[in-house]
């Protein structure tokens, strides 16, 4: 790899061309990550031309780059955005101080674990999802999946920028351990539960870039408030693009709500079965999708009551997204009442903001239901979909295992187990939305239990071969 | 009061099962099933009740179950094993609950060890996620140990960067001492928050072998049947170790206004080998076990012990002839190693000791030790007094933690020539050293009340550390280590500011906040 073009093979604004530590970290690692997408990747789709997206700068031209690219070629970049002159750190108890650009060694071993929690998602997300190109609603959705996909590697690219740029010689053997990892590898498991579940179906993979990749932008949007300069300014940058995965999710969903609509007009009934029938995805179906991704979401924020949190909070190295809607920046002596299973329990902010996070997580999460349930207003029906609450069905934290119904309520372990079926997807459900997985790859054409979307890629007809599969 | 019986219908913590000749201790410590209030024991992590169980669990492997070769202890939950001693409860102890504690679990883990050392029992610590700082700790106590290599899971003592204090339950000398992990990687591992993986933690030696998770039960039980081949357990049947019930062995009189405790120990009649929970011997070392934690932990200021005998001296030597030529009779080793380890409770106990000597007592052989643990003897010397003996016992059946007999020891080594199995009478122990004062009827009363009155009256922590130094002579062991070096830094650390004080690492523990310490070196 010596005598590389680091500039032309790697975009980057880290100065790559002349920092040796860096240089010396990527050979190793590149041929690594290479290999890696070639083995958990996309793997069946390595010789199409796919319209992606690259970020070849971080300013207003530079990082959205469309062009027809091979994707083992694409170019993953390192971008950080441009740095805010005399930042200053702007919650918990160093609160005024300078930003650190260098991790303070107090921290290390802290934001070295952020970090590679944070970045261990990104690559598991992509082999969760290697097997969907094959059931592809249209060439126009394949593309998307693909530049998820791609954006993913490069976030985690961005990660593995922190660790090798950062963490010395401990980050350059976590930077191979990102790769080493699998999911749903029972020998090497990714780190967190969720992502080492299979996504077989499209109808989850929009659930999940909705839910899901809506915990990482939290994630991110609390990172970039760091005191860690580098990883806020890595994190701000990976928002622009963790923005898309959203919208992939959201418009999604919304035309199969689309679809369905059209399906019961056309029939003149809301009757799962009949539409079902013809092809399309009735409404409480979907509705126990959501259910199942938004629960499985919710975990993800971690326990209720968290020492961690705390301490993530008060050094700095993770503020709450949006730092400064709030008021209070520091929150010593502050405290929160939290409704536990037995009983509300006051605890101090500081232990508890896994739990305002996830508040207002669930908030930003309403925005698409309200869009989707106008649409299905406008349509003249009564259903209104809806989030299930945060002590439905979690793994962590005080609510775990307990008989929970999507309304928050605590009930009888029996009628939960009786009614779980009816909440979440059923074995049938599942077996029905894959009956429904088939590669549509026709430019423009779309799978019949979806609506095409109202616009193409970066002014492109919907028609475009967003894919060209050889 | 907190109480050491159990039995493991009771459990909360803990799941004992047998197949063959390997036990599994599987580790699911019930979060709300602290022992006192004010803290949730999450991540399979431990206070004192759950090492409560642990120390039954073992005595019921021990002698109910002579089939068992080997133990495997794991975890119940899912990616963790053990993530050490409640935080939360170490942050709200006192003082003297926090050393209590780690003196109990200290004593819990070294009876592994004394067990794979003397009854043929061998540990395999099966770490099947995540092991924390005490969790790592009953690890290094296990002969073996295995770690998950799922690219995740660590093995880590964090004591120092998380909450400044140290690995106290033996962990920093068993590190070097046991494991032999080199000194400057040891370093490095006791500063490294997140510890180490399978891979390096197997080059460094802190693990024995690193299996992957779809391997590792197999692979368990697998070496835990290998360990158990080594094994010279006979099998058959055990011992059923009943609910001890009220003492019928040993009196315990408390003084509270003279803040001392009598121990009064009644001696055996003529006693045959038996398998019985009620064999003298065993009740003797199950009763004696409970009263020294029961003393130590629910009355801190009965600050002086006063140790008596009640019996024939004939009939302990008689007892003791029968152990000792039976001692390779799993039953009755079993009953000696309970006994040593009991004894050994008292060498380590912050609490002065005397034995008193009077007539009708019978200090001999096996309760003997009694007064060669003690910090003084006073016996009485008059005309039909009272007679002490030593039998083959004392010869080393009963080592303390330095590895010496309680009599080598008393004589730094350098052993008179003692008589076994033969009555020695006031004169003659005081002229051979077996006793501190030989009073004679017309002094002994005031010359026993002034010694004790004295001693309560003198600060309590110079005699702890006066006696902890003095009763322990001769060669340190890595045991002496963890108790007098390790344990004394630890209990010192436990009352600096550094870790205790508002700003100590140890109270701000989950409040986000920095320690603030005080730079000065010590």
């Amino acid at each position: 790899m010596s005598g590389i073009n680091y500039s032309e093979k790697i975009p980057n604004n880290v100065h790559l061309d002349s920092d040796r530590t860096l240089q010396r970290a990527l050979e190793h690692w590149q041929p690594h990550f290479l290999q890696w997408w070639h083995e958990m990747g996309p793997t069946d789709f390595e010789s199409a031309d796919v319209y992606l997206r690259t970020a070849i700068s971080v300013d207003a031209q530079g990082w959205a780059h469309y062009g027809a690219v091979h994707m083992p070629e694409y170019r993953w970049g390192i971008f950080l955005a441009d740095p805010v002159p005399e930042r200053k750190i702007g919650f918990g108890d160093a609160m005024g101080q300078p930003v650190w650009q260098q991790v303070p060694g107090e921290y290390r071993s802290t934001l070295r674990r952020l970090i590679v929690t944070q970045g261990d998602t990104e690559p598991a997300s992509v082999e969760q999802q290697r097997m969907l190109g094959h059931a592809c609603p249209s060439l126009y959705d394949l593309r998307n999946l693909f530049q998820v996909n791609v954006e993913e590697g490069r976030h985690l690219w961005a990660m593995v920028y922190l660790l090798h740029a950062y963490f010395g010689r401990d980050g350059r053997e976590e930077a191979e351990e990102l790769l080493a990892r699998h999911s749903g590898d029972a020998d090497k498991p990714r780190i967190l539960t969720t992502f080492n579940e299979p996504m077989r179906d499209w109808l989850s993979f929009f659930c999940f870039t909705y839910f899901t990749d809506r915990d990482g932008k939290y994630q991110l949007k609390s990172f970039a408030e760091s005191a860690f300069d580098p990883l806020s300014r890595t994190c701000r940058f990976m928002l622009t693009e963790e923005a898309h995965h959203m919208f992939v999710g959201e418009t999604g969903i919304s035309r199969v709500v689309k679809r369905t609509l059209e399906v019961m007009k056309e029939l003149g009934t809301d009757d799962p079965a009949r539409i079902r029938a013809h092809g399309a995805i009735d409404l409480p179906t979907l509705q126990r999708y959501l259910n199942y991704w938004c629960s499985s979401s919710l975990d993800l924020f971690g326990s209720e009551i968290s020492s961690n949190s705390a301490q993530n909070f008060a050094s700095g190295m993770k503020g709450r997204p949006d730092e400064t809607q709030y008021e209070d920046h520091v929150l010593r002596d502050k405290t929160l009442k939290l409704v536990m299973p037995d009983g509300e329990q006051e605890v101090p902010v500081l232990n508890a903001l896994n739990e305002v996070m996830r508040e207002s997580y669930l908030k930003d999460c309403e925005i698409g239901l309200k869009r989707w349930n106008r649409q299905i207003e406008r349509a003249g029906h009564a259903l209104r979909l809806s989030l299930p609450s945060s002590r439905f069905r979690r793994s962590i934290g005080p609510w775990a295992g307990l008989p929970v119904d999507p309304q928050g309520r605590l009930i009888e372990k029996s009628l939960y187990e009786k009614n779980l079926g009816s909440w979440i997807p059923s074995a049938a459900d599942q077996a029905f939305i894959q009956s429904l997985m088939r590669k549509v790859i026709e430019p423009g054409k779309m799978a019949a239990w979806i609506a095409p979307p109202e616009r193409g890629i970066n002014s492109l007809p919907v028609e475009y071969e967003y894919v060209k599969l050889h | 009061m907190i109480s050491f019986d159990t039995h493991p219908d009771r459990y909360n913590h803990w799941r004992l099962s047998f197949d063959g000749p390997v036990a599994t201790l599987t580790l699911d410590v019930a979060e709300d099933k602290g022992l006192v209030p004010g803290y949730k024991l999450k991540l399979n992590s431990y206070d004192l009740g759950v090492d409560i169980e642990l120390h039954d669990a073992l005595n019921r492997i021990r002698f109910e179950h002579p089939e068992v070769k080997a133990v495997v202890l794991t975890s119940g939950k899912s990616r963790m094993f053990c993530s050490g001693a409640n935080i939360y409860m170490l942050g709200t102890s006192s003082h003297a609950w926090k050393v209590n504690f780690c003196k109990f679990t200290n004593e819990t883990r070294n009876g592994i060890e004394d067990s794979s050392a003397d009854s043929g029992l061998r540990f395999l610590a099966a770490l099947n996620g995540t092991t924390a700082g005490g969790g790592y700790e009953l690890a290094l106590a296990c002969d073996e140990i295995a770690l998950v290599d799922d690219r995740s899971s660590t093995v880590s003592l964090p004591e120092v960067p998380l909450l400044g204090v140290l690995p106290g339950t033996g962990g920093l000398t068993r590190l070097i001492d046991k494991r032999k992990v080199r000194r400057d990687l040891a370093d490095v591992f006791c500063t490294t928050a997140e510890g180490v993986r399978a891979e390096r933690a197997r080059e460094w030696k802190l693990v024995d072998h690193s299996w992957k998770p779809q391997q590792f039960a197999e692979a368990v039980k697998a070496r835990a049947l290998e360990l158990a081949a080594k094994s010279d357990r006979p099998g058959g049947a055990g011992v059923k170790l009943d609910d001890l019930g009220a003492n019928r062995l040993i009196g315990v009189n408390i003084d509270k206004a003279a803040r001392t405790a009598t121990l009064t120990v009644k001696g055996p009649d003529a006693i045959k080998p038996e398998r019985s929970a009620d064999w003298y011997p065993l009740r003797l070392a199950r009763e004696l076990d409970r009263a020294i934690l029961d003393l130590r932990h629910n009355h801190l200021d009965v600050g002086l012990w006063l140790l008596k005998t009640q019996g024939g001296i004939d009939a302990v030597l008689q007892m003791d002839e029968i152990l000792e030529s039976n001692k390779s009779d799993w039953f009755v080793r079993e009953t000696l190693g309970y006994l040593r380890r009991t004894l050994s409770r008292l060498d380590v106990s912050s609490r002065s000791m005397f034995a008193v000597i009077e007539p009708g007592s019978c200090f001999a052989g096996t309760l003997m030790e009694l007064a060669l643990a003690a910090d003084r003897s006073y016996m009485l010397d008059a005309e039909n007094g009272p007679q002490i003996a030593l039998s083959r016992l004392n010869m080393g059946t009963y080592p303390m933690a330095n590895g010496l007999s309680r009599i080598e020891n008393r004589f730094c080594g350098d052993v008179p020539d003692v008589p076994t199995g033969k009555a020695i009478g006031a004169k003659q122990a005081s002229e051979l050293g077996l006793v501190t004062a030989a009073p004679d009827d017309i002094d002994w009363e005031d010359e026993v009340r002034i010694a004790i009155e004295e001693r309560v009256s003198l600060s309590p922590d110079a005699l702890t550390g006066m006696e902890a130094s003095l009763r322990f002579a001769g060669p340190e062991t890595m045991l002496t280590r963890v108790f007098g070096r390790l344990t004394a830094w630890q209990n010192w650390i436990f009352i600096r500011p550094n870790a205790i004080g508002e700003q100590g690492a140890l109270k701000v523990y989950g409040t986000g906040a920095k320690p603030k310490f005080n730079w000065e070196r010590v």
